[in-house]
């Protein structure tokens, strides 16, 4: 089954379709999600200290984005926005997308950890005179950040197979350079799962990453009870 | 020093306090004693600010409140002036021992580092801990964080501090290091308003005990006139009850 020509194949497009990878998919992984996790946070807080009128844009905005397939996001800002004169590039389209997308489910996440950190914490910081905000950036956020961790890993470890969806308008990722070498060569089976391969072998480092940082981030330990 | 009128809180339909005054002199110590439920803890949160009052009148160093009015800054200004200790200590838990007592000096009163850090290790010295200062609350027993909670209240030279049951989450044989701890700051002079089931504490610590009843203070008087000759048959009941209970279960010791 696998003879010389298919090998070769394999081999050749392996390096062609990591580069893209590794130039475009980490890329837009990383640029849109850490925009997300801005949007997130801000997002986040805004809903727990009922901050009034913003918390409901933020209801808003989480509803519509996680309500709507993500590739009808993708349709609407590049194929859509220019029949209002808004003309996007490929790669801007799919950064705003994907970082509008991802802040809104990674919202929710940081906003339930914000939750389950207790009350007390707060109340202890303003009672030695820190303001919300101090109080916020230097002892909820962070234990809330370290409980959201685990989901945002996920978040992020889930992103990098939605960003093959921006081969849909024309970013040349991994999933589009498969696609056209596939349809030279007619190799489907093999290229598809070649592709496979490369996303799982990037989530498996992602994978690593996450539990190396969970061991690190565990120093100060759970309360036993 | 600090003179309350008038305190009222309700939450919805239960009225929790019905009008509380209450007068706490530099260097008293106050013992707040009552039933589960009586309004204890929600007194003390109000003092605070931590609780929104209904109506009151707080005075604090000659300036008067209205607490149900009061704004931000005020409300800043007086909690610099005061500190809070927990029942369950309320740790920063991603802070060391250290940080927990620099926290604040550090960020809300903007005290370079080294001085923040000088008084840090001071005060933790103060409650025997100079050992665990690079701790995580996670990996200090109960009586050890409570004290670290108190190295915190201490940290800002406050004019008062509140403890709410301050040894009540703990095991028996814990609470003894807490006590002695708050012992000590009495005989230092300091002004504590102290919420208590440790009738040794109240009796032998406190100059002024406080009894509170349905969320009204039904006796008040020194310590020794309360323990000894309560005016209110309640007082004697829930003394006596209080009494009862240690005896059944361990002989009171003056320590609490
Ligand atoms: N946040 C709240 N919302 C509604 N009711 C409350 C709240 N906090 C306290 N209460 C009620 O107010 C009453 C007084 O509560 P508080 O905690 O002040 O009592 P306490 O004297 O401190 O009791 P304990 O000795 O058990 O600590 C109780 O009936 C309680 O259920
Ligand atoms: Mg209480």
């Amino acid at each position: 089954m696998i003879n010389e020509r298919l090998l070769e194949i394999i081999l050749d497009s392996f390096w062609q379709i990591l580069l893209p990878g590794l130039a475009v998919t980490i890329p837009l992984t990383a640029v849109s999600f850490f925009f997300a996790m801005i949007i997130a946070v801000v997002t986040a807080m805004v809903q727990f200290a009922k901050v009034p009128v913003l918390r409901h844009v933020a209801r808003f905005y989480i509803w519509v984005a996680r309500g709507t397939p993500l590739l009808v996001q993708l349709f609407v800002v590049f194929y859509g926005l220019p029949d209002l004169g808004i003309l996007v590039d490929p790669i801007p389209a799919a950064i705003l997308v994907f970082s509008l997308n991802e802040g809104a489910y990674c919202a929710e996440t940081v906003r339930a950890s914000l939750e389950a950190v207790p009350a007390g914490q707060m109340e202890a910081g303003r009672c030695v005179g820190m303001s919300y905000l101090q109080v916020m950036r230097r002892v909820v956020l962070p234990q809330a950040m370290r409980i959201a961790f685990p989901s945002l890993a996920n978040s992020l470890i889930a992103m990098v197979k939605d960003t093959s969806l921006a081969s849909n308008i024309t970013v040349t990722e991994m999933m589009m350079k498969t696609r056209q070498i596939a349809s030279v060569n007619q190799e489907f089976l093999a290229l598809y799962i070649e592709v496979g391969l490369i996303y799982l072998l990037f989530c498996t480092v992602l994978t690593k990453v996450q539990s190396a940082v969970e061991k690190r981030l565990n120093y100060y330990g759970r309360k036993e009870d | 020093m600090l003179e309350l009128r008038g305190l009222k809180k309700s939450f919805g339909q239960l009225e929790v306090l019905k009008g509380i005054d209450l007068q706490v002199d530099k260097g008293d110590v106050v013992a707040i004693l009552g039933r589960s439920g009586s309004g204890k803890t929600t007194l003390l949160r109000c003092l605070n600010f931590l609780e929104k009052s209904d109506a009151g009148t707080l005075s604090f160093d000659g300036e008067s409140f209205d607490m149900a009015r009061i704004g931000k800054k005020d409300i800043a200004r007086l909690r610099a002036k005061t500190a809070f200790v927990f029942q369950n200590y309320n740790l920063f838990l991603n802070k060391t021992a250290l940080q927990n007592v620099t926290e604040g000096l550090v960020i809300a009163r903007k005290m370079p580092k080294d001085r923040a850090v000088e008084i840090g290790r001071r005060m933790l010295e103060r409650v025997g801990l100079s050992d665990r200062e690079s701790y995580y609350p996670s990996q200090l027993s109960g009586g050890q964080q409570q004290r670290v909670a108190i190295a915190r209240a201490l940290a800002t030279d406050p004019e008062i501090i509140y403890f709410d049951e301050p040894t009540s989450a703990l095991d028996p044989e814990l609470t003894g290091e807490v006590l002695s701890v708050m012992r000590s700051l009495a005989e230092e002079g300091r002004t504590m308003l102290v919420v208590t089931h440790e009738m040794g504490f109240a009796r032998h610590v406190s100059n002024r005990v406080i009894f509170m009843e349905e969320g009204e203070i039904v006796e008040a008087g020194d310590s020794r006139s309360v323990f000894e000759q309560p005016r209110q048959e309640r007082t004697r009941v829930f003394l006596r009850n209080v009494y009862q209970h240690l005896e059944t279960n361990e002989a009171p010791s003056p320590e609490g």
